[in-house]
């Protein structure tokens, strides 16, 4: 498949970064996949399942550091596995026992009223936490759960149609459940925002670092209901992506001021609440973020500001931190820090006795470990750190959290 | 992606591009010189590995990372193996939008002949880019190709821009980190183009010759000598037909660009796009291919690194901490010490209390134990057995280093060459398994003798079975060899001796550190020229000056070191016809040769008249016949003789000065035989109105001020003197 080849290259060359492009794409092509699978008359399921995991090895290895391209693999993974059941519980009953004792917990979850009571179970825990016990509870009506479990009651119900005509096949509900996918990770920055004004208050200081495209709509939204609030950029060096987020607020009329990263301790005693971006969102409820973010909420929780990281659901990811699969960080060139023209005579081997003298690190990535993190606010509501295991059971099934063993092992 | 679609927009919004050409390049798999011999003699330069990849693979992943579409594989050497490594690889696959078309031909000697081929071909339909397959870059190429096409539109005439970067804070880090020249250009800061070009520039020498109609047409010009060539063009399909009608031209920049720059009558213009952040670099010799690899193991090249870019059927490496690459099954002892900044290729396995640093290992390579390894590139497939040691050195694709073997730094082990026991093979020698070739040719002609030879000597690799080989060894031993050899243990190989300018060049060029004395020299040396420079004149050239056509003070100043050397030349040629003339040719004539010369060395008249004295007065010596008595009356009669010559070269009162202050500097140098006659032959030359009163009388006051010992012939033509003084009066008496 060319597509497939030539996505590949495209993550291999780091041509196509950042999660929501990853993410959406992935789910385009698994898409495309998906529809130009041959379709065998028995065990379909595994058919697709095969092929879908057979790219998403090579996807995932074509960028191991993208996290949401694997997610977005084991989400259709899941899809397919969540589809099947549905549509084949006439047909294979027997030979599906194990798989479908498995799925009923995965429906279970899915259903609107019991992901919402799953929701209330969060709320509870989260009141261990007294600093997000105000911003939960003020959650409390909680603007996503509708949103929420309206979009479950439509998957609900095209499972159900789906159901009802048996005759159709496996493929086209799998093709239309991608679309949602699809569409949910395209709505990922509403459904954020529309829950913004539940946390940005009025006079409030909001300090941000570098850019993420969903703190900038979640901002956007706030400012869109009429609140009145300032914002920290930090500027997020070396890329200095904060340049670009200060442009893009003032330009929306949000009062910005621009610091360095290292004034953030200076300055955090004077902000309500600090809101990130992330890279993904681990199963323990770690975030690997964007380099300088652990030490932001290191500085958040020393003067106890909230600290919230906004992420869309392909950004969790079923994987623990320690897991060998997950590559957590990605050195960039030294050409961000440091101008190669001033610095060619430090890298003068030949002058220097042959070993290098200079290191430079221009690491990505930071991780944020759980605790540090006061509230996620993901498409579906917000969340205490500890809740995300459970959130991420509703997402993947158990048996895709590691593809290429299970793939090996199919073959 | 980014990249990709602003450049595809950019070219649908154009107009007059109807048809979209797609952006062609052409990679020169082959780059015409010896410099990584012996290596070269077995497998083409491309597709050595560089951190544990083929070159090329770096080339074409950033051909195609740039949105190149078409590109044009030009083979020449070992062309057999770039198209099998080609084929197999994944760019043999089809990408969509990504083609490889290989063009062969074996006759092609140097990048000039390959673009003439390729004219030939008749495939380039556009602006293409040019690229030697050496060539490790993650540059963006929108903005520069934009840029050009924009100046082409605005002015046909521009046929070229060139990538530059700037990467030199010190003044020797070209010679010290890449093993490179000097380069230095001037540049027209307004609309950088390129004006000069100079990629052998001696800056120790601490002048250049421009030419005077570069400051007199430019308002302002920069001379650069911090900026670094990248060897990447876009040219416009007319370099071909220029190519192609100078067939002379070999060099893409000594003969190409320099020929253009020279050459006022085409008009056709260079520009340069200096490159900000992005890395650029090309494989040269053995000292850039240490740096660059150095470069990519520190992520310079990002995304172009070890453990992003990979092909297909290699294991990928994974980044730990201190920049040590390593493949999933590498077997290490745990006793193994691995340092920073090392590569290890996938299925090597090294053995116990070991040691690697700053080195890349290949892929399925032994290492035994107590092995210290430094600085090393070790390939793939190689055995090296306990308690060897290597420092700085090239070891190729199986070689085999029995136990306790020591390379020496700079030492380079071409394939499958074998080390015996407890051999030392010393510093900077190359051992491979083919002899040297024995002819060397000139200078010159070396340049562009790697295509043929390697064309010739890669079958009889096949031809030669490993087991004659050893034969013929052990038949064919010379000293060198033997060396090898002692212990009685197997070793093969030829230990090639330096064939260029001999071993204190070794040096420079080798992945070894350059010794520490070696460096103190160097820079000893520049900097005692640095210091008697600044104390001559003020205007040497800084990094990046600016050189304003006001102040062309510079331009001659600095002329002035090589017009010295021109004069006493110019003098020699002038003595040569004058002695010509004497034998009978024509006056006439020989005041036309006399005067081209004066042209063509571009001296002053007095210069000349000087010379032409000075000839006189050396054919006097030699009518002579070296008896003093003759002396005077052979002077007489030379200058009697060549009396209309002279007449014609001194017109004026400074010629003739200068004709005095010439004999005068005869008298104490050369001929000392006319130091008695001094006064007489003045008065000679006086009488025959060669040199008039004026000028006698001007000498001698100039002289007043001078020493005592200058004043030596002054004090002997006293009485003359004295006479001239009056004689006026007696003129104006006449009258």
């Amino acid at each position: 498949m060319p597509d497939v080849s030539d996505f590949i290259l495209k993550l291999q060359r780091r041509r196509i970064e950042g999660s929501h492009a990853t993410a959406r794409q992935t789910a385009e092509l698994l898409r495309s996949v998906v529809s130009q699978t041959r379709m065998p008359y028995t065990n379909q399921a595994a058919a697709l399942l095969d092929a879908v995991r057979a790219v998403g090895e090579q996807l995932i290895a074509a960028n191991p550091v993208e996290l949401a391209v694997g997610n977005i693999v084991r989400r259709v993974l899941h899809i397919i596995r969540e589809e099947d059941l549905s549509s084949s519980a006439v047909s294979f009953e027997g030979l599906m026992i194990s798989e479908k004792s498995d799925d009923e917990d995965d429906a279970d979850h899915k259903g609107g009223p019991v992901l919402s009571a799953a929701a209330v179970a969060a709320a509870a825990r989260s009141t261990l936490r007294p600093r997000s016990l105000q911003t939960l509870l003020e959650d409390g009506p909680l603007p996503a759960a509708p949103s929420k479990s309206s979009s479950a009651g439509d998957s609900e119900g095209k499972s159900k149609s789906d159901k009802s005509a048996v005759g159709k096949r496996l493929k086209h509900s799998v093709i239309e459940a991608i679309n949602l996918l699809i569409e949910e990770i395209d709505d990922c920055y509403e459904d954020i925002s529309e829950q913004a004004v539940e946390h940005i208050h009025q006079n409030e200081v909001i300090l941000t670092l570098g850019r993420s495209k969903t703190v900038k709509e979640f901002l956007y939204a706030a400012k869109q209901k009429n609140r009145s609030f300032r914002v920290f950029v930090a500027e997020g060096a070396p890329r200095y992506q904060g340049h670009v987020l200060a442009k893009e607020l003032i330009q929306k009329g949000l009062e910005t001021t621009v610091i360095t990263d290292s004034a953030i301790f200076a300055m955090i005693s004077r902000v309500n609440m600090v809101i990130v971006g992330a890279h993904a969102i681990m199963a323990n409820g770690g975030v690997i973020a964007p380099v300088g973010m652990n030490m932001l909420a290191l500085a958040a929780q020393r003067h106890a500001v909230p600290f919230v990281v906004v992420a869309g659901s392909h950004k969790l990811c079923p994987l623990y931190p320690h897991n060998p699969e997950v590559l957590l960080n990605e050195l960039k060139s030294p050409s961000d820090l440091i101008d190669f023209g001033e610095f060619s005579d430090c890298m003068d081997f030949g002058a220097h006795g042959g070993a290098p003298l200079m290191h430079v690190v221009n690491p990505t990535f930071d991780y944020v470990p759980p605790n540090l993190v006061s509230l996620f606010i993901t498409d579906t509501g917000g969340h205490n750190a500890a809740h995300m295991y459970k959130l991420i059971a509703d997402y993947y099934s158990a048996d895709d959290l590691v593809i290429k063993r299970k793939s090996t092992s199919s073959n | 992606m980014a990249q990709k679609k602003g450049g595809k927009t950019a070219a649908s919004d154009d107009p007059e591009e109807l048809a979209r050409t797609p952006l062609q390049a052409v990679l020169l798999a082959d780059t015409f010189n010896l410099k990584f011999r012996p290596i070269t003699l077995e497998r083409p330069k491309v597709l050595l590995p560089l951190v544990n990849t083929p070159m090329i693979d770096y080339t074409l992943a950033w051909l195609e990372s740039v949105g190149v579409e078409e590109v044009f594989l030009f083979c020449c050497a070992h062309a057999e193996q770039v198209k099998e490594y080609i084929g197999n690889s994944h760019w043999g696959q089809s990408h969509a939008g990504f083609s490889i078309t290989t063009i062969e031909s074996n006759f092609s000697m140097s990048a000039g002949d390959a673009l003439r081929f390729i004219e030939g071909k008749n495939v380039i339909r556009g602006d293409f880019i040019l690229i030697t397959g050496d060539t490790i870059s993650n540059m963006s190429l929108t903005e520069a190709l934009q840029a050009h096409k924009d100046r082409r539109k605005k002015d046909p005439d521009t046929v070229m821009t060139m990538f530059v970067k700037r990467s030199k804070p010190m003044p020797l880090t070209h010679q010290t980190r890449l093993g490179n020249d000097e380069i230095m250009m001037a540049i027209d800061p307004e609309t950088k183009q390129l004006l000069y070009y100079e990629d052998r520039f001696d800056s120790s020498k601490r002048a250049v010759t421009l030419d005077k109609s570069l400051l007199a047409d430019n308002a302002s010009l920069y001379l650069r000598t911090d900026l670094e060539d990248c060897c990447i063009d876009i040219c416009s399909p007319e370099v071909l037909t220029i190519f192609l009608d100078n067939f002379d031209y070999q060099h893409l920049r000594r003969h190409f660009v320099k020929g253009l720059l020279h050459d006022d009558i085409m008009g056709k213009k260079i520009y340069t796009h200096e490159i900000d952040s992005s890395y650029t670099a090309r494989v040269d010799n053995y000292r850039s291919y240490d740096t660059i690899s150095k470069d990519i193991i520190q992520r310079w090249s990002f995304p172009l690194v070890p453990d992003v870019l990979y092909a297909g059927n290699r294991a990928q490496m994974r980044l730990q901490r201190e920049g040590i690459y390593k493949a999933p099954d590498v077997t290490l002892s745990p006793s193994v010490r691995i340092g920073a900044f090392t590569a290890i290729g996938s299925g090597t396995i090294i053995g116990e209390n070991s040691s690697v640093s700053n080195s890349v290992i290949g892929e399925l390579c032994t290492i035994g134990r107590n092995v210290s390894i430094d600085g090393c590139y070790i390939w793939d497939s190689v055995t090296i057995e306990d308690g060897c040691r290597l420092s700085h050195s090239i070891v190729c694709d199986g070689v085999h280093l029995h136990t306790g073997a020591t390379l020496e730094p700079g030492v380079i082990l071409s394939f499958k060459v074998e080390v015996g026991q407890n051999i030392t093979v010393p510093a900077y020698s190359k051992v491979s398994l083919l002899p040297q070739p024995s002819k060397q040719d000139s200078d010159e002609e070396l340049e562009y003798a790697d295509t043929n030879s390697g064309v010739i000597d890669s079958p009889s690799i096949a031809s030669i079975s490993p087991a004659n080989i050893e034969h013929d060894h052990v038949s064919s031993f010379d000293t060198e060899q033997s060396v090898l050899l002692e212990g009685g243990l197997s070793g093969v190989g030829y230990i090639w001796t330096s064939c260029e300018t001999g071993n204190e060049e070794e040096w420079r060029y080798s992945v070894a550190p350059i010794p520490v004395e070696k460096l103190k020299e160097f820079y000893a040396k520049m900097f005692d020229e640095d210091e008697s420079s600044s104390d001559g004149e003020q205007t040497g050239i800084t990094h990046s000056g600016e050189l304003i056509s006001e102040s062309k003070s510079t331009d001659f100043d600095d002329s002035d070191g090589e017009y010295k050397g021109d004069v006493s030349k110019f003098e020699k040629e002038v003595e040569e016809t004058f002695e010509r003339a004497l034998g009978g040719v024509a006056e006439e004539n020989v005041q036309l040769e006399i005067n081209s010369l004066r042209m063509s060395f571009n001296v002053t008249h007095a210069e000349c008249a000087g010379a032409v004295f000075q000839s006189v007065i050396k054919s006097a010596i030699i009518a002579s016949n070296s008896s003093k008595s003759n002396l005077l009356k052979a002077t007489i009669d030379a200058i009697e003789r060549s009396k209309g010559l002279l007449s014609y070269f001194i017109t004026n009162v400074d010629e003739e000065i200068e004709v005095i202050l010439k004999f005068e500097e005869m008298c104490m140098e050369i001929t000392r035989e006319f130091a008695p006659i001094f006064s007489s032959v003045l008065h000679q030359l006086y009488d025959k109105e060669v040199i008039t009163e004026d000028a006698i009388l001007k000498w001698e006051s100039e002289k007043a001020d001078a020493d005592e010992s200058d004043k030596v012939f002054v004090k002997q033509s006293e009485a003359f003197l004295k006479w001239l003084k009056e004689a006026p009066e007696e003129d104006d008496e006449d009258e």
